[in-house]
């Protein structure tokens, strides 16, 4: 198996881009990350697109050969595929990437994450989310998304003693970290009370306990390490990439406080790198609510279970403490354009990991984290990331 | 040969509204109203209630107090004047979830007010005739009031589920007669949302000509007067009517008492006199004389004449609710989420 | 149209229908065809058996943003059972203020209307839950 390092990063600005399509957004993403790359077109041999829902969207399927034709590759017949793994589309999109550059197969390959989310109304989008989780047994019978993470977060409080305040230490933190970040679509610190008397969205959790609804895009430039320096001085090495399932509805698993796709996505990524949690500075993690975050820096081995909360709360997790975690913002302030976000994450590390994040650099950021998850945990996907020593 | 009641069950929605919250918002006095009428309350459905969770919920609860096999209920009729569907039927849905489908009849019933016991008249009809072994009847509805018409008052939601059978009866129906005319004292048109009404006109030639003339045929049939029934029960539009009536036949308040659910629940309409027998099988002992004299507008009234059984005493071991139960423990509303329960709020489309 | 969609599911969503595992003896609901802890010893094992909808809650939100399908119920209560049986399911808790349902309440399931498809459509309904 050939290693693999990423040699372009492109993101777009996330927020509401009333200007922008759904194409626009890919290229533009796209076309930065192939101008960091110092590549061309000509170069590339596949491309792979993480997207969560354009049907549904924006009424059009089959946007892989959509984002490769407008991005002027029509006539070199690219290959094109598209990666659907709910939230975790991104994150999915990277890992085939990876495989498909250190199988052999492909040398330059493009993985692009895109959603374009503001064509539909909150009310739409919020019924597509909950389709991430078990349509029939569960969006059926009432439960959005965030109720099913509500009820999360209602045991997490029950079995651990986890507060609404240190939900809310999850948001200032990243809200905090979001307005360091010139691509994020809020750049403002906000206060603790903020957060947590805001409006209940599923009670316990709160408008600033959620992800907001976002469009955006994001692309990173592949190609075998080998081959690397050929394009960039500072290739960013993908270490391992560790995937999971767990069952689609959640409340088939024996506990709704942890995410076993997690769990056991971490321990492979961690295997294969031969790393462990200690030797990561900063980590990417999936923070669709902040619940969320809490149990990720929990289940991928950060925090003991049930110590998320207290650990953000003590700054534990704030930039440059004992683990510098969503410093891009993460999906709560940086935005949660679905299928861009694990593309996203490899972005903001890549940046960290080149030393390119200005103001909320982490210091001697040698190894990075990403972890993706779609619907309620029935996905998970862990990459790891280092500079090269 | 005997036909009758082999088990029941009754359903009230959890939700109510008072007279008052409802004349506040008309400018009147709804108390005052109310106590006109003979109304404290009513029921009111959630909006995730209609006739047909009603009937299930009913069905489920006769079904859960016997050991029939609900494979061997061989027709169901629900009879109701708010049917969800104007085209397909309620009976077929309940009939799946009581697993009793599919080797039996099934059919919706309207009658206005009456369709209920019209039902438990059809059951009746199959089970002596041993077309089949059990049938299946239930009253129920979810009727609506124009806003600030005199229904809005009255109009509630409820319903009840009998079993008529021959073997293991709580309550023996010993006659079962009708009186029929073309009588236009309340109506609803195709599509309209609410019904209407000819205002006064529905007392004397209606409500109460209908019931007379009824009665008066039950008591020469049976050979039977007043004092020889421990219950009465009558249709019950509002809490007067039943009273006025009951007691011009020289029936005492007792016999009325728990026949007449009206002031605490609303005029549940075709579910009206299923629950008032419903809440009287539930206060009888055996041996005890049931009088029931249903209405239904168009016009029609069809007579009971039962007797209860000792297995009444069985059945209020097995699983048994009472309905009481259900009638006591409820939330009050105010108008404006009643309003929006009811789907009276115009939402422009959005829902 | 999803009719065929919602009345292939009647069976469960009516009267609770779920698949016993003959291998070692745990409840699924909705129904499987394979054991998730058996998987080939449960293969042709799995038995149909009806829940008795009584159950107790492991968690539950009150839900003020949501679906529009059941935008007049708003707030609501949704809630993960464990059913007497051992199988867990999602629903919603109905005839109370949320504030009355707790960790551990008892419910048992009642039928209710689930949705339907606009005005003139066909009306789904199914188990929602009630505290005992």
């Amino acid at each position: 198996m050939k290693e693999v390092a990423i040699i372009g990063i492109g993101e777009t600005k996330i927020g509401e881009l009333w200007e922008k399509s759904l194409r626009d957004l890919g290229i533009e993403a796209g076309f930065k990350a192939m101008e960091d790359a110092g590549i061309s077109g000509a170069d590339i041999d596949a491309m792979f697109v993480g997207n969560m829902s354009a049907g549904q969207l924006i009424d059009q399927e089959h946007v892989a050969p959509l984002m490769s034709d407008y991005s002027g590759m029509a006539e070199k017949n690219l290959p094109a595929i598209r990666v659907e793994a709910a939230s975790a589309s991104g994150g999915l999109a990277l890992s085939q990437g990876y495989m498909a550059v250190a199988s052999g197969v492909h040398d330059i390959v493009v993985v692009g994450g895109a959603e374009k989310m503001t064509d539909v109304g909150d009310e739409t989008a919020g019924e597509i989310l909950a389709k991430t989780a078990d349509q029939e047994w569960e969006a059926v019978f009432g439960a959005t998304l965030g109720s099913l993470y509500a009820m999360m977060a209602r045991r997490h409080m029950k079995d651990y003693g986890t507060t609404k305040e240190q939900l809310a230490a999850v948001a200032v933190k990243n809200h905090l970290n979001g307005s360091m970040n010139p691509n994020a679509q809020f750049r403002r610190a906000i206060k603790p009370e903020m957060a947590i008397n805001s409006a209940m969205v599923a009670d316990p959790l709160g408008t600033f306990d959620c992800a907001p609804l976002s469009d955006g895009a994001a692309a990173v430039i592949l190609a075998p390490l080998d081959k690397a320096k050929k394009y960039t001085d500072t290739p960013i090495k993908i270490l391992s990439c560790g995937q999971a399932g767990d069952y689609m509805a959640l409340h088939d698993r024996d506990s709704i406080t942890r995410m076993d796709a997690t769990i056991v996505a971490a321990k492979k990524a961690f295997k294969y790198a031969g790393l462990k949690p200690k030797d990561v500075q900063l980590a990417e993690v999936h923070d669709n609510y902040t619940i969320s975050e809490i149990m990720a820096i929990e289940d991928l081995g950060f925090f003991k279970k049930g110590q998320g909360g207290k650990a953000t709360q003590d700054g534990q997790t704030a930039l440059n403490s004992k683990i510098s975690v969503n410093t891009s913002g993460g999906l709560k302030a940086k935005g949660n354009p679905v299928g861009a976000v694990g593309v996203g994450q490899a972005v903001e590390a890549v940046t960290q990991l080149r030393g390119e994040a200005g103001e909320r650099q982490v210091d001697k950021a040698e190894t990075a984290l990403l972890h993706n998850i779609g619907g309620t945990g029935s996905t998970a996907i862990v990459h790891l990331l280092g500079r090269l020593s | 040969m005997s036909v009758g009641i082999v088990s029941y069950g009754g359903y009230v929605p959890y939700y109510r509204i008072e007279a008052g919250s409802i004349g506040a918002v008309w400018g009147v006095d709804g108390t005052a109203r109310g106590k006109g009428l003979g109304i404290i309350r009513k029921s009111v459905p959630s909006p995730d209630e209609d006739v047909i969770t009603i009937s299930v919920e009913a069905a489920r609860k006769a079904m859960k107090c016997c050991k029939a096999d609900p494979e061997k209920i061989g027709a169901l009729y629900v009879g109701s004047e708010s049917h969800p569907y104007a085209v397909k039927p309620t009976a077929t849905i309940v009939a799946e979830a009581i697993s009793a489908a599919p080797n039996l009849t099934a059919a919706d019933m309207e009658f206005a007010c009456k369709a209920g016991t019209a039902g438990i008249q059809a059951c009746m009809g199959q089970v002596a005739s041993d077309m089949i072994e059990y049938g299946m009847a239930i009253g129920a509805d979810t009727s609506q009031g124009a806003p600030g018409d005199a229904l809005e008052y009255s109009a509630a939601a409820g319903g009840a589920a009998f079993l008529i059978g021959k073997k293991d009866l709580v309550a023996k129906i010993n006659t079962t007669l009708s009186f029929t005319t073309d009588t236009p004292d309340f109506w609803r048109r195709e599509g309209q949302m609410y019904p209407r009404h000819g205002g006064r006109f529905t007392g004397t030639p209606a409500y109460f000509k209908h019931i007379n003339a009824c009665a008066k045929m039950l008591f020469d049939k049976m050979g039977t007067k007043p004092e020889d029934y421990d219950h009465a029960i009558f249709h019950q539009p509002n809490g007067k009517f039943p009273l006025r009536i009951g007691g011009a036949m020289g029936f005492s308040k007792e016999q009325l008492e728990h026949g007449l659910l009206t002031p605490i629940i609303g005029n549940t309409y075709s579910g009206a006199v299923p629950l008032g027998l419903t809440n009287v099988l539930d206060n009888s002992k055996p041996g005890d004389k049931i009088f029931v004299i249903s209405y239904g507008s168009g016009a029609g009234s069809d007579g009971f004449d039962i007797t209860v059984t000792d297995n009444i005493k069985k059945h209020k071991k097995n699983n048994w609710q009472p309905l009481s139960d259900l009638i006591e423990n409820y939330e009050l509303l105010d108008y404006a989420t009643y309003a929006k329960f009811r789907g009276k709020i115009n939402m422009g489309g959005v829902a | 149209m999803a009719i065929a969609r919602f009345w292939r599911e009647n069976d469960s969503r009516y009267n609770m229908y779920g698949k016993k595992c003959g291998n070692c003896d745990k409840t699924y609901f909705p129904p499987r065809d394979m054991c998730p802890k058996c998987r080939r010893e449960s293969m042709g094992k799995m038995k149909k058996v009806q829940l008795t909808g009584k159950g107790k809650v492991i968690s539950y939100s009150i839900v003020h943003d949501g679906l529009p399908e059941f935008h007049m119920q708003l707030p609501y209560t949704i809630a993960i059972i464990e059913l007497e049986e051992g199988a867990r399911i999602t629903g919603q808790v109905v005839d109370c203020n949320g504030d009355s349902v707790k960790i551990g309440s008892k419910v048992k399931s009642v039928f209710r209307k689930l949705g339907e498809e606009g005005k003139s459509g066909v009306i789904h309904y199914g188990y929602k839950f009630k505290l005992i």
